[in-house]
């Protein structure tokens, strides 16, 4: 048994965790008077893959392919096979994955727990949509399947269930056909939040995926500029980047380094560059996961880590809510690395406790400059909140828990439904305090 | 060409990261290992990721009487092997083995005596047939004796010695004899240490012994850098270094 050392991907850490590695799946779980939670590969930027005083069960050694049917595109994998393992097998075949996050590196069973919605939400709705079945191990009822016939339940509570319903096990899926790895990328400079949703809603008709960088920083007439990228798999070749050359930032890297004036500078290079180019086939790699090139890279936020926020509002607020947060966001001098929209369809989410909502989403990245971070953040909880919005879980580390309960008004059926051993620091942050 | 490659003790967490390379390239396999359902779950996954075929057999690896039958089956089931590992192994308890010399006497069996005797046997087979790669996961802690673990040290430097002499012998057969020596790697076996800086995963110790027994020198550390602690760990004159806390 390991100790402490797994923190999320914002760097927030937790106090007396124990850890398990899983190699084997196991054959019943014995619960055993401190907390269990699953854990994928920490790709989670807040708490709900930490479990202060319990045990993580870390599920990366469950990496094995269990059934591949090439002809049909349905794929069963251990609960703790990534991403990229999957796309490394199966786009050879023709077979793609049917929703996928920004980055490769995340497990199924976490893209399950958090069901993860990916630039085709508009059409494909999140992942949970296309996930077959999937295999529970509970501490009270050891082994079940569970799927839309199985156990329908279980299904619905632990598809975004954050893994607070036992151990996911296996996941059955059905890939997406795609012509080959290939991907052709239109980019269009905006100028405004109005021109981001007319382009979203013009483009979401032809384009399987949808998703624009905003400059975070742009204030006065340049709030609200960025870049709207659209994108088709199309056939034909694309080189592959080349394997190995992949860059990483070493540990103890200093905040610093990602000062407001480096910030600026990312941003407007980055805008230069993508504005320049227009329509181009690209391989899948950098137009689905471009961090994933820069191993670590969240080590550029230096020591104190950094939250991520997410949020949807409905799109009839977004250009006021979103507009609004954005600008004192810059106002706050706070700006962001990464800052992401995108607009969510109406395909409905499986899970009780899924994110996606119709609406207008917005990711941005705040390095942890401690109190005035965290009061800047509460101050955008409330705004989603008048919205009628809600905010990630899978992103989150200060969600309130009246806003939690607000954002998820079916969190008292995953309760009634959770595996009695396990919880999170997520869950108990925002239902111990209960209304 | 698909190689034809034999893994005892598939089910470890190094030689399965082995196998998966051997897989994607779609060379052919057969696994034995004494769990038959961790077994099981292993050769599927090498099937779905590629192998051309994959055959297993369950046994306890350390009963030396039944070598040869499982050897037989092997080259049966393969027509021949181009490249055979022996990766199977246990972390004794150092403090039980200083009390308990039956202890002592069985890990030094299962780690060197049994493998040393499958290697006997694979060695007569490889002789024969004039070309092919033997090797065994042996360790670097077999390099020098160290307080902390000199049971274990023992097993692995005995079978190093012996991968040493066998070499000699084999290379006028055209027969390749690999003495891979890995550090610290984060699996079952090293569950219960903390992990540093020196530990590797078994994915990239899995690469880099697959890389080894496709060509390249005959006695590989890996990482690559434990030759140089190795190498300084072995220049430290006895007076010294028996006083040290290792
Ligand atoms: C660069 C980057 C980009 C991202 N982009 C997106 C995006 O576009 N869309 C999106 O939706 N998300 C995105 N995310 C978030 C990420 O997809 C989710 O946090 C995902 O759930 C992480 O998976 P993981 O395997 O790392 O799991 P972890 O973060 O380790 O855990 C996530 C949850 O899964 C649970 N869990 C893990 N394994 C099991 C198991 N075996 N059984 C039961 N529960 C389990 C954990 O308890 C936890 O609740 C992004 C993250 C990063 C770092
Ligand atoms: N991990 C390290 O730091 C490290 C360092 C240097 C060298 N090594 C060597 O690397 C090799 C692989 O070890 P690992 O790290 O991958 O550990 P591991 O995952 O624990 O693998 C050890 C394997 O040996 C098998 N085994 C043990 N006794 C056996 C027996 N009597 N018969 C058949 N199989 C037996 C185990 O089978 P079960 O699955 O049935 O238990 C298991 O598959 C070993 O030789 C080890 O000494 C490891």
């Amino acid at each position: 048994m390991k100790d402490a050392g797994y923190c999320s991907w914002g760097r927030l850490c937790a106090r007396d965790q124990q850890v398990r590695p899983l190699r084997w799946t196991p054959a019943a779980l014995e619960p055993e008077g401190r907390p269990l939670l699953g854990r994928g590969l920490g790709r989670s930027y807040g708490d709900v893959c930490l479990n202060d005083g319990g045990v993580l069960l870390d599920c990366a050694g469950l990496d094995r392919f269990l059934d591949y049917d090439p002809e049909r595109g349905r794929l069963r994998v251990e609960a703790g096979v990534s991403l990229a393992a999957i796309l490394e097998r199966v786009v050879p075949d023709g077979w793609f994955l049917p929703v996928t996050p920004g980055t490769r590196f995340v497990t199924v069973a976490g893209a399950v727990a958090n069901d993860v919605h990916g630039k085709n939400h508009h059409r494909a709705g999140t992942f949970g949509r296309h996930v077959r079945a999937l295999g529970l191990l509970r501490s009270d009822r050891g082994a079940l399947t569970c799927s839309a016939e199985d156990n329908p339940d279980l299904f619905r509570a632990t598809v975004g269930g954050l893994g607070l319903t036992g151990l996911v096990t296996w996941v059955e899926l059905q890939l997406k056909a795609v012509p080959g790895p290939a991907v052709e990328v239109e980019a269009v400079p905006f100028a405004s939040l109005d021109e981001f949703l007319a382009l979203s809603r013009e483009s979401d008709g032809r384009w399987e995926y949808t998703v624009a960088w905003i400059d975070a920083l742009g204030r006065g007439p340049r709030a609200g500029r960025g870049v709207f990228f659209r994108g088709n798999h199309v056939e034909g070749e694309a080189p592959a980047p080349r394997a190995g050359t992949r860059l990483a930032v070493p540990p103890g890297t200093p905040g610093w380094l990602l000062g407001p004036a480096a910030v600026r500078l990312f941003n407007a290079l980055y805008h230069r560059r993508q504005a320049a180019r227009r329509r181009r086939r690209v391989h899948y790699l950098p137009f689905f996961y471009p961090l994933d090139g820069i191993r670590h890279w969240n080590r550029l936020y230096g020591r104190r880590g950094f939250f991520q926020f997410q949020c949807v509002v409905p799109e009839d607020a977004a250009v006021a809510v979103l507009g609004g947060i954005l600008e004192r966001a810059a106002a706050a001098g706070q700006g962001s690395f990464l800052s992401v929209l995108k607009v969510f369809g109406d395909v409905p989410s499986p899970g009780l406790l899924s994110f996606p909502r119709p609406g207008v989403t917005l990711a941005l990245d705040f390095p942890n400059r401690g109190e005035r971070t965290r009061a800047l953040l509460r101050g955008f909880e409330d705004r989603v909140r008048e919205a009628g919005g809600a905010l990630y879980p899978a992103k989150d580390a200060l969600m309130s828990p009246a806003a939690f309960q607000a954002f998820f008004p079916r969190w008292r059926e995953l309760a009634a439904l959770a595996d009695p051993a396990f919880s999170s620091g997520f869950w108990r942050r925002v239902t111990e305090v209960a209304a | 060409m698909s190689r034809r490659v034999v893994i005892l003790g598939a089910t470890s967490a190094i030689a399965e990261q082995v196998a998966r390379r051997f897989a994607a390239a779609g060379d052919r396999l057969y696994l034995l290992a004494r769990n038959g359902e961790r077994l099981e779950a292993v050769a599927r996954d090498l099937g779905i990721r590629g192998a051309a075929a994959v055959h297993h057999a369950a046994a306890p690896l350390d009963q030396v009487e039944r070598h040869r039958a499982l050897l037989d089956a092997a080259w049966d089931a393969l027509g021949g092997v181009d490249i055979l590992l022996v990766a199977w192994g246990t972390l004794p308890d150092q403090r039980r083995c200083e009390a308990d010399v039956d202890e002592t006497l069985r890990q030094l069996h299962v780690n060197a005596g049994a493998v040393i005797a499958l290697l006997t046997d694979a060695a007569n087979r490889f002789a024969a047939q004039g070309h092919g790669t033997l090797a065994a996961i042996s360790s670097v802690a077999g390099d020098r004796g160290r307080q902390s673990n000199y049971v274990y040290g023992t097993a692995k430097g005995a079978l190093s010695v012996f991968l040493q002499g066998l070499r000699n012998r084999l290379h006028r057969h055209g027969v390749r004899v690999v003495t891979i020596k890995p550090g610290f790697v984060d699996t079952p076996m090293t569950a219960a240490f903390p992990k540093g800086p020196l530990w590797a995963s078994p994915e990239r110790v899995g690469r880099a012994i697959h890389r080894a027994l496709l060509g390249g020198p005959d006695v590989v550390y890996v990482p690559w850098f434990w030759r140089w602690i190795m190498l300084v760990i072995r220049l430290i004159p006895e007076p010294v270094f028996k006083r040290m806390k290792l």
